[in-house]
This record gives C-alpha cells, sequence and structure tokens, in this order.
C-alpha cells in the first residue's frame, strides 16, 4: 500500500452494473476526491442506488474499474467497509435493540472494544441530538430521529467516506434542515460524503460538485452553479396561459422555450425584460412567474422531462 | 479487536436478554412436562424396555428431541425477520463483518441456547435417576452436533424464502413428524419398512441413538462414527447452504 | 348475561353471513393458506399414529376404570381427536382473530357498516367452528378405518366435537381480545401444550396423584376428552351430560365477554 495520500477515494472508469437484461448503470466514470461533497441527482431509476451499492461494496460491478480507497471492492470488501459510513435508503435499526443499543451493537461489528464502543456512541448521541432519547426503543421515534439515528450509526467507525442513500426522502421540512445542518457539519470537519437524492435544493444545499444521471448514464457533472451556467440561463419565466393554443411558437426569438404540460418555460438573461416582450407581442399569459434557475432547469434542459414525476 | 463473529453472536445475545423469559418455558420446562406426561404417565403400562425403564429410554430422547426443536423453532421466525422486517443483515452488510461471520455468529448463538437447555435437562433428568452411565456427560455434545445439522439448513431455507407460512409447513411436515417418528418415544424398528428409511435419514435419530447409548452405557445401533459422520456431514451441507442463502440474499 | 340475550335476539344473520363470507373469501388469497389450513389436520394424526399406535405397540391393552380392557390405540384416539377439535378452533379464534382486530384492521372496517360487534363475534366463531369440523370429521374417518371406532360411534362424537370446537372457540376468541401482543400467545401456546398432556390423553386421569387429579378435573381440555372419548368408545354414564354442561357454559361466556370487549375496544 502507498503510504503518498490518494488522488480520488472513489475511482470508477467505465462502471457497469447489470441485472439479467436490464442495464441500472451503463458504463460510468467518477472520481471523488478527499474532503469533497459529492451527490448523484436524478430521479427515482436512474442507477443511483446501484452505484451507491457498489460504492459500498455490497455490490459487485458486472464490468469496468472501480477503486474505493485504492483497494478493489472485489478483493478487499471487507477492509474497504471497514473505513466506509453507510447510510441506507430504507432505515434499517434494530427495533429490539434501544437507541444507545443500536449504535454500540453496530459499533461492534467494526471490532471496537465495548468501552471504545460505548464512548463513541455517547460522542454520536450528542451529535445527531438524541441525549435525551438514548433508552428509547426505535419504534415511537419520528422519522427525523429515525434518520438521524441512522446517519449516527453510520459513523460510528469514524469514516473517511460517508455514503448517505437519499438522506432526507419521506422527511418533513424542519426534519431536513436539522439533517442538512448536521450534514454540514459533518463536512467542515472535512469527512468526504457522496450522497444521492432527488432533491435539488438538498444538491445545492450540500453538494461541492454533483453528477446528473439518467437511464444509468451520467448526463452531466459540475458545481451546482457552474451545471446552472453551462445548461440553463441565470433567470427562467414560468407562464400558464387560459387555453391550449399554440403559444411557443409565439414566443420565439425572446429566449429558450421548454413547453411543459402546465406552463411554458421561457430561458432568459434578464426575466423581466423577457416579460415585457411577452406583452409587446400582445400575449396575455393568465400567471407569470420570473425565478431564479435551478438544477431542475438543468435537469430538464438535459433529459426533456421534470425530475420529480 | 473483537472478531466480528463475536460482534454478531452478542448481537444475538442482547436480543436475547430482552426475550428470554418467553423461552424458558420451550427450552426447559417443556421437555419435562413431557417426560412427565409420556415418560412416567404412559411408561406405567409400558413397563421396561430393553432391560431399563420406559422413562430412562425415552430421556435421551427427548433431550435430543428438544435439541432438535429449539434449533429449527431458532432458526425460522428469527432467520427471515432479520433479514425481511429487521434488515439486520443488511446492516451487518455495510461493515466489514462478512457473511461467513452471520452465519458462524448466529450458529453459534444457536449452539449456545442448545447446550444450555440440554446441561439443565441432563441435570433434572439425573435428578430422576434416568441416567445410568456416565457417559451420560457426552449428551450435550450429542445435542450440539444435532442443532448445528438441524439448524444451518433451516436457517438457509428461511434466508431463502420470503413468506413466513412457509414455516407453518415446516413444522407440521418436518419437525413434528421427526420428533415423533425418530426413535424418540419407540424404537424405529416397529415403523414399517418403507417408512424406516426416512427416519435413518433424519439428522434427530442419529442424535437419539448416540444420547440414549451414551446415558445407557450401551452401543448404539450403527457405529459411533457413522452416526456422528452423518450429523457431521448434514451440518456441513447445511452450513454451506447457509451461506450461499445469505450471499444470494445480501448482493444486488 | 340479559343484554347479551338481547343481543341475540336482535342478531342478524345475513349480517353474520357477510362475516363469514369474508373468511371464505380469504381462503382465495392463495394456496399457502389452504396448505396451511390443512396442515393442522395431521398433527393429531401424527401424535395418534407416534404415541397410540406405536408407542401403543409397547403398551399392548390398558383396562379402562369401568373394567373394559381396550387396545392402547383406541383409548388414545379420542383423546386426540378432542385435541383436533380445540386447536382446530383456537388456531382461528387466537392468531387470526387477534391478527385482524389488531393489525390488519378487518374489523375496524367491517364495523364502519351495519354489522354489529356480536355479529362478528359469532361470525368468527362460527367460522372457527368449520375450521374445527373439517378436521374432526377428517380425523373421525382415520379412526374408523383404523378401527378404533365404530361408524355409529363416530357419528354419536361428531356432534360432542363441535361443542369443544364452540366452547375452545368461544374462549380462545375472549383471551383474543386481551392481548397485548404477539409474546402473549407464548403463554396461550404454553397453556395448550400443558392441557394436551395432561388432560387423560395419554393416560387415564385416575393414574395422576389425587391432588393433581382433582385440578386437572376444573380445566376444560379433561372434560372435552372425557365426553369425546365416552361417546366414540360407546360407554355412556349420566357424567358425560356434566362435562357437556361444562362445555356450554364456556361457549356462552366465552362468546359473551369477546362480543363485549370487541364492543369496547373497537367502538370508541
Amino acid at each position: 500500500m502507498s503510504k503518498q495520500p490518494l488522488q480520488s477515494l472513489i475511482h470508477a472508469r467505465g462502471l457497469v452494473k447489470r441485472f439479467g437484461d436490464f442495464t441500472a448503470v451503463d458504463g460510468i466514470d467518477l472520481d471523488v476526491a478527499p474532503g469533497e461533497a459529492f451527490g448523484f441527482l436524478g430521479p427515482n431509476g436512474a442507477g443511483k442506488s446501484s452505484t451507491m451499492r457498489m460504492i459500498g461494496c455490497v455490490s459487485m460491478p458486472t464490468a469496468g474499474e472501480l477503486r474505493i480507497l485504492g483497494m478493489d471492492p472485489v478483493r478487499d470488501g471487507s477492509r474497504i467497509r471497514a473505513r466506509l459510513g453507510v447510510c441506507p435508503q430504507l432505515d434499517n435499526l434494530d427495533p429490539d435493540l434501544n437507541v444507545r443499543e443500536n449504535l454500540t451493537t453496530y459499533a461492534r461489528y467494526f471490532g471496537l472494544s465495548r468501552a471504545e464502543a460505548r464512548r463513541r456512541a455517547e460522542e454520536l448521541l450528542d451529535f445527531v441530538q438524541l441525549r435525551d432519547r438514548a433508552a428509547s426503543q426505535v419504534e415511537p421515534l419520528s422519522g427525523g430521529m429515525k434518520r438521524r439515528l441512522t446517519i449516527a450509526r453510520a459513523l460510528v467507525n469514524e469514516p473517511e467516506l460517508v455514503l448517505l442513500d437519499e438522506p432526507t426522502t419521506g422527511l418533513d421540512p424542519q426534519a431536513r434542515h436539522l439533517l442538512w445542518e448536521r450534514l454540514f457539519r459533518l463536512k467542515q470537519q472535512g469527512t468526504t460524503l457522496v450522497l444521492t437524492t432527488h432533491y435539488m435544493d438538498e444538491a445545492e444545499q450540500l453538494c461541492d460538485r454533483l453528477v446528473v444521471m439518467d437511464g444509468g448514464r451520467i448526463a452531466a457533472e459540475g458545481s451546482p452553479r457552474s451545471l446552472i451556467e453551462t445548461y440553463s440561463t441565470p433567470e427562467v419565466v414560468e407562464l400558464r396561459f387560459p387555453d391550449e393554443a399554440d403559444y411557443a411558437g409565439k414566443l420565439e426569438g425572446i429566449g429558450r422555450v421548454d413547453p411543459l404540460p402546465d406552463r411554458i418555460l421561457l430561458y432568459a438573461d434578464d426575466g423581466d425584460a423577457a416579460v415585457a416582450e411577452v406583452h409587446r407581442r400582445g400575449l396575455t399569459p393568465s400567471s407569470v412567474l420570473v425565478r431564479r434557475s435551478s438544477l431542475e432547469d438543468v435537469f430538464l434542459h438535459l433529459t426533456g422531462r421534470t425530475l420529480v414525476d | 479487536m473483537a472478531h466480528p463473529t463475536v460482534a454478531v453472536l452478542e448481537r444475538h445475545l442482547h436480543l436475547y436478554r430482552r426475550l428470554w423469559r418467553a423461552s424458558v418455558f420451550s427450552s426447559f420446562i417443556l421437555p419435562v412436562l413431557f417426560l412427565v406426561s409420556i415418560g412416567i404417565g404412559v411408561g406405567n403400562y409400558v413397563g421396561e424396555i430393553g432391560g431399563v425403564t420406559y422413562l430412562a429410554w425415552i430421556v435421551p430422547g427427548v433431550m435430543a428431541s428438544t435439541a432438535f426443536q429449539m434449533a429449527v423453532g431458532e432458526s425460522t421466525y428469527s432467520v427471515l425477520g432479520d433479514f425481511k422486517w429487521v434488515r439486520a443483515y443488511h446492516a451487518m452488510r455495510a461493515t466489514p463483518v462478512g457473511i461467513r461471520d452471520m452465519v458462524a455468529g448466529w450458529m453459534l448463538y444457536v449452539l449456545l441456547r442448545v447446550v444450555i437447555a440440554a446441561v439443565v435437562f441432563l441435570g433434572v433428568t439425573g435428578l430422576f435417576g434416568a441416567l445410568l452411565s456416565p457417559w451420560a456427560v457426552v449428551t450435550p455434545l450429542v445435542a450440539a452436533l444435532v442443532a448445528v445439522a438441524a439448524a444451518a439448513p433451516v436457517t438457509a431455507f428461511a434466508a431463502s424464502i420470503d413468506n413466513d407460512s412457509y414455516f407453518a409447513l415446516l413444522f407440521r411436515f418436518v419437525m413434528i413428524p421427526s420428533t415423533l417418528f425418530a426413535g424418540v418415544f419407540f424404537p424405529v424398528e416397529e415403523l414399517p419398512g418403507q417408512i424406516r428409511p426416512l427416519a435413518y435419514l433424519s439428522p434427530l435419530w442419529h442424535g437419539v441413538e448416540l444420547s440414549r447409548a451414551a446415558t445407557l452405557g450401551g452401543a448404539p445401533p450403527w457405529p459411533v462414527a457413522v452416526h456422528a459422520g452423518f450429523l457431521l456431514l448434514f451440518a456441513a451441507a447445511g452450513l454451506a447452504w447457509a451461506v450461499f442463502a445469505f450471499r444470494k440474499r445480501l448482493q444486488d | 348475561m340479559v343484554t347479551t340475550m338481547l343481543a341475540v335476539a336482535r342478531i342478524s344473520p345475513s349480517r353474520v353471513g357477510a362475516v363469514i363470507n369474508r373468511n371464505v373469501g380469504a381462503l382465495r388469497s392463495g394456496p399457502s393458506y389452504w396448505l396451511v389450513l390443512l396442515s393442522g389436520f395431521f398433527e393429531p394424526v401424527l401424535y395418534l399414529f407416534s404415541i397410540g399406535v406405536g408407542v401403543g405397540a409397547l403398551v399392548g391393552d390398558l383396562v379402562l376404570p369401568g373394567g373394559r380392557t381396550v387396545e392402547y390405540a383406541v383409548f388414545v384416539a379420542p383423546a386426540m381427536l378432542a385435541v383436533s377439535a380445540m386447536s382446530g378452533a383456537l388456531a382461528e379464534t387466537t392468531f387470526n382473530f387477534f391478527f385482524k382486530m389488531k393489525y390488519s384492521k378487518t374489523f375496524e372496517a367491517i364495523l364502519a357498516t351495519p354489522v354489529k360487534p356480536f355479529e362478528i363475534a359469532v361470525g368468527e366463531l362460527a367460522w372457527a367452528l368449520v375450521r374445527s369440523t373439517v378436521y374432526t370429521g377428517a380425523f373421525l374417518v382415520v379412526m374408523v378405518v383404523m378401527g378404533l371406532t365404530s361408524p355409529g360411534w363416530a357419528l354419536a362424537a361428531l356432534p360432542a366435537t363441535l361443542l369443544v370446537g364452540l366452547a375452545f372457540g368461544a374462549v380462545g376468541m375472549a383471551i383474543s381480545t386481551l392481548m397485548r401482543g404477539w409474546q402473549d400467545f407464548d403463554m396461550l401456546t404454553t397453556g395448550q401444550f400443558a392441557l394436551f398432556l395432561f388432560s387423560g390423553t395419554f393416560s387415564p386421569v385416575q393414574d395422576y396423584p389425587a391432588a393433581f387429579e382433582v385440578a386437572v378435573a376444573v380445566t376444560p381440555l379433561f372434560h372435552a376428552v372425557e365426553l369425546v372419548r365416552g361417546l366414540a368408545i360407546g360407554e355412556l354414564s349420566w357424567g358425560l351430560l356434566g362435562h357437556a354442561a361444562y362445555l356450554v357454559v364456556m361457549a356462552v361466556a366465552g362468546l359473551a365477554f369477546a362480543a363485549r370487549r370487541i364492543q369496547r375496544t373497537l367502538c370508541v
């Protein structure tokens, strides 16, 4: 093993995962550097979770090259997992153990001594703010608390790389914000985070860099800002019209036009100017909204459909 | 550094601390009730069999069948549940714990439960005066062998299925017939010739004969090495199947 | 008691029928439920073969308290028949009933219709009785084929097994309404198994120590075994009426209690 610092914690070239005839991951290239917060953005079925499971060394690649922490997941799965923290999409906490025991029992799987397991558990109870629920059973906890406990459990071995598969799916807005704040703290402490999400706001909040996945392939890669700059315009105008007439044609020349089933998106450098031009052409939309461009627009541009459907 | 197998064993023991009360009946009291009802109650009418009291004759059988039933019973809902509802094995999969550690940790847990029950049973039957040979001390070892031979394939089965109603069928068509017709209550020679080979195939029969030879101080019908070898073979095949079934369920 | 009678008076057969019909519908859910249902019948049959026939060969003949000498299997078979009636009814009114009440919310859904709690209790009990009778009917056929009873006495024993199913079904349902969780079922299984071993099933109660014999005489399966055995082997006595009366009280009290508990638990 070389002692020099690793160039990338995750290194993939032409990575493929097939289930029978179905290709879940279709030849992707990736590099994640230490200290980075890296995201996979995409709808359900884009291949995010399959990729995560290969990175977590629980699913073997069908083809391609994959190195995690400089090691080969096929040969060194156990040694790699010893240095990973995994927060799976479905909580798999032990319902017959209480909150603290869930942490200590899991710590033992990493070969930690009982005393060390207890020490880490106490630390993490504070970190995820579950100190006063330490002796509680898992079942009565709220969804947000369970998620925090799952994340605490993923941190019990002080991992160099933490994998979070849709960390906030199904949580209410308050619980999400609390979770983001904790993850941000982790990132500040220098932990490398890799997460999947189908929420744009989550990707923008947490990720330094992300890839947009669609149909098992990487459609684009970059920082949230650079993706928006490359694939969209600074502002977007959302127009709704009272009837079904072909307004897209009448908007030609103002900016890029994207007709959706319920509204028309108009991409522009200056939203207000674009709206003025719409009115000048004698069009009377029933509603007009000017907003900053988001990753949703990037996604729509890349794949031709909206993310949340 | 704790070995991952030990960590898995600890997890099961930890859960058992919560649930042990429910198991007291099946592991300790039930076998004794059985002895009283059949061994003494019916034994009165049987008189002697093979030169010993009926009670002394069925004690080793009931011990082996308790080990067998515990091993089968433990390895059904708990194993399926840890895959399907609790997903405890999926959680372990994300750690350095390997498939073999999961199977080995689980087997050690079942073994521990069975051996403790066997030792307690040995003490109780000693008070009944039903142990006729000092070789009786090896019966917990036989119980352990029966336990792995039964628990390993059932664990594999539980890891392969998705619907728990198969267990009711396993109990009724495999476990109960084994218990009733594998030489625990009456010699297998009484069985019709066509059915007898089925008893020979059951790991329980081999365990019963080894235990009986030990507590009565005689020789089993087949050489000890053959009985023990059969049990070991059953256990090894079961373990291999269990590792295969766990791996299959946890991959992809 | 009076309220129970009133409830019985206002019961609607068609609504009870609807509750039973739901259970029949569940049968179509798949082959696994069928197999589990059928497999329940085999358990007492296997015991009959193992203890009655297998151990019976070691025992030889048995002198009944009345002085008659019978084969051991003839003595054990009616007990297994009574056990069969008990476990068929209990399987339905304990595990399945509890699941429907607590987890699948079946009763909650039914009570949103004009069906009344007492009608649910009667419907569930009737269904349990169907299952129990399927077991006992088949078991009686096995007994006749093996020459352990005559066809005539088998027919006489059938109504007795119905009463046994009714009594255990009703009490089982009453117990289920008190269950807090699955772990409580361990206690129920425990009790059921203790009854199975010590109700004059495998050896006459007269063999038990005197104090123990008195204790057993209070428990329900003992009365079921005595009633069914008396009829199956054709040893009639006035005592059989006493055993039957015990079972009738069990059935009525169990049903009334269960209906009240369903009302209280679900109609709040």
